[in-house]
């Protein structure tokens, strides 16, 4: 029978399947962090369980972790209690932690990734909601909450019921000046923060086929934010150029014996989706949100929309709401938008393509003098990267700030927050009331226009500078 | 788990729709280690505004609530669970859920029911008229009731007899065991292992 390719992975990692009981999956990699893992290991414990597969589960520090003075203790007693909780736990079961100072301390999405630990056809699980980032690959990964870290941590498995599929087919060439963030928040803009829920989202088209691994990286994370627990992408050369030599990735004949597997993981000519959309790449423009979810979004050419404009009364009220919290007013045109703070990072665009096409923005030019711009890198091997190729100097010299890996202002669990009132353009994946601090408005932005925006202090694009 | 069988209580009427975990429980309230004390994070940034439902006093003694649709959208985390719970609500009805916070609650023991717009529309008029209106939600009937209206909910039969049981999915799954050692015998060598470490 024809499969997409979310049900090719989904049945290769059948450990059981009966009627009246939801499918038990196997997962091939179990990302940790700090923050959603204490109590499962405190459940480990309490039970007398251990890990089952150390071997498959890999730890990072970065959901709280301080982006200043990393060689210090964190100044939080709360925060710095939790990082020790994950030490301490991953040292009595065993498991590799990149602690804060590590070479390959990161965001755990931007980690696996780059040690070659994410490859095609596998079953990816973090407790962390972006975990759809590493369906880029053609791995079906998505996020999980704590019962569910303990559950894998004791048997390295999932009890699911299956999800539908629905094909995302993105056709044509984006323009210059549009990137993969402005793709996928159109796409959220289309289908809306519910359109993807219960489903698995499959992009595909000649536009994502022209895209790099990271820029599809940046589409897979946010499918979460149109409802989708997983996206995923096929592999293709690709992804196979950019897996090779990684660390983890296999070597001589294990090369060999994944690609002939990898190359298999695609949709069947004949595989029924249960939903199809289609986006025309070649009209989109850069995409900006105006809302408090990320789904009100438009492009920056546009103007802030009226509540009336909506027919659902649900989403009129969402927008009244939204206006009051964004101190908006419709019709408003996007671009005279006055920002205060221009956040580059997160696990959607804190990679080193991002931080390179920001800094050829921002080359030779000052940062508008109001404004502060934070540029974190996703992890210590990409700061390594960027001061390798010059683009700390650039930052600094712009007037930006340049500071270590971690999640920072994009959930605002450190110190890295907006102030009450303060608005962002921010490059991360969320605009809920206060997500990046208390009484903080965000601005949902692709890197390019992050930094247009951060040089003429109102949202921009590279065209109008 | 607690086994859940049965609920009766007053509720309280959240008219919001596309409540994200992060209005739930904002992050710097996630910190602790432990599953408790999460109550003072709930709704913490809309409990400032004394107007907000949460603040009524005839609402003091709610345990189901009633939100709008496309509840605990983002975030995947559980704390926004515990803090619903942990506050002492033990259901909580929308027409929507999000699919990863539907998926904890049900995992943590905190029923969540799904009925039409219209009929938490209804419920909303209902509850708002007479704010300790007793409204009993029952897993053994699948129902909803309060007053003369009875109305059926949906939950797959499995995930009605865990809670009903109480059971620990854990232990459901380590009785199965050695299916997953077979599975593990079959699976291909050359899939990545994170020890040693080799970067």
């Amino acid at each position: 029978m024809a499969k997409t390719l979310a049900e090719k992975v989904w049945d290769d990692h059948l450990v059981r399947s009966a009627s009246g009981e939801p499918d038990l999956l196997y997962i091939d990699l179990h990302l940790i962090h700090e923050v959603t893992s204490p109590q499962a290991f405190d459940g480990l414990r309490l039970a007398k369980r251990a890990v089952r597969r150390p071997d498959l589960t890999l730890a990072t520090e970065d959901h709280n972790v301080p982006t200043l003075n990393i060689d210090r203790p964190i100044a939080d007693p709360v925060s710095r209690l939790q990082v020790d909780t994950l030490r301490k736990n991953c040292q009595e079961f065993g498991i590799r932690l990149h602690s804060l100072g590590d070479v390959e301390q990161g965001i755990v999405h931007v980690v696996g990734p780059q040690l070659g630990l994410t490859q095609p056809g596998m079953t990816i699980v973090c407790g962390d909601s972006h975990t759809s980032t590493h369906g880029a690959f053609g791995a079906l990964a998505f996020g999980i909450g704590t019962s569910e870290v303990e559950h894998v941590l004791a048997t390295q498995t999932l009890p699911l019921s299956r999800p539908k599929t629905m094909a995302i087919n993105v056709e044509g060439k984006l323009k210059s000046g549009v990137t993969s963030k402005d793709i996928i928040l159109a796409i959220i803009a289309k289908i809306g923060t519910g359109g993807g829920q219960g489903y698995i989202l499959e992009y595909r088209g000649s536009a994502i086929r022209a895209l790099s691994m990271e820029a599809r990286m940046t589409i897979c994370n946010m499918s979460i934010e149109a409802g989708a627990r997983a996206g995923l992408i096929a592999p293709d050369e690709t992804t196979f150029a950019y897996l090779k030599d990684r660390p983890h990735a296999p070597k001589g004949e294990d090369w060999q014996r994944a690609l002939a597997y990898w190359s298999k993981l695609k949709s069947d000519s004949d595989a029924k989706f249960d939903k199809e959309i289609t986006l025309d790449a070649d009209q989109l423009s850069p995409f900006v949100t105006w809302g408090t979810n990320p789904g009100q979004g438009i492009p920056l050419d546009g103007v802030i929309p009226s509540p009336q404009d909506f027919t659902d009364p649900e989403e009129v009220s969402a927008a009244e709401r939204a206006l009051v919290y964004m101190d908006l007013k419709a019709g408003t045109p996007m671009k005279k938008i006055k920002i205060d703070t221009v956040f580059l990072g997160s696990c959607t665009n804190g990679r080193i393509e991002d931080l390179r096409a920001a800094a050829e923005i921002i080359k030779g030019k000052k940062v508008a003098s109001d404004i502060r711009m934070m540029v974190v890198p996703g992890s210590a091997r990409v700061r390594l990267q960027a001061e390798a190729e010059g683009l700390d100097k650039l930052f600094l010299e712009a007037g930006a700030e340049w500071r270590s890996a971690g999640c920072s202002m994009c959930l605002g669990m450190n110190p890295d927050q907006l102030a009450p009132g303060e608005r962002s353009a921010s490059t991360s994946n969320r605009n809920f009331e206060g997500r990046q601090g208390k009484g903080g408005r965000t601005h949902l932005v692709s890197p390019l226009v992050a930094a247009a925006t951060a040089l003429r202090g109102t949202l921009s694009s590279p065209a109008d500078l | 788990m607690e086994k859940f069988i049965s609920h009766t209580g007053s509720a309280l009427p959240l008219r919001r729709s596309n409540v994200d975990t992060d209005q739930i429980i904002p992050a710097v309230y996630l910190k602790r280690v432990t599953r408790s004390g999460f109550e003072d994070g709930l709704f913490a940034a809309w409990r400032s505004d004394p107007e907000f439902v949460l603040n009524k006093a005839e609402y003091s003694k709610a345990s189901i609530l009633v939100a709008g649709a496309d509840f605990g959208t983002g975030s995947s985390r559980e704390h926004a669970v515990w803090a619903l719970q942990n506050y002492g609500f033990k259901v909580v009805i929308s027409s929507r859920f999000a699919d990863i916070f539907r998926g904890n609650s049900l995992k943590a023991g905190l029923l969540t029911v799904i009925l039409g717009q219209s009929d938490v529309e209804a419920l909303w008029s209902a509850i708002e008229a007479e704010p300790s209106l007793e409204i009993k939600v029952d897993l053994e009937t699948r129902l909803v009731s309060y007053k003369n209206q009875a109305i059926s909910f949906d939950l797959d039969d499995y995930t009605r007899w865990r809670m009903m049981e109480g059971l620990d999915d854990i232990g459901l799954t380590l009785r199965k065991i050695d299916e997953v050692e077979n599975f593990e015998e079959k699976r291909a060598k050359y899939k990545p292992k994170t020890l040693p470490v080799l970067s």
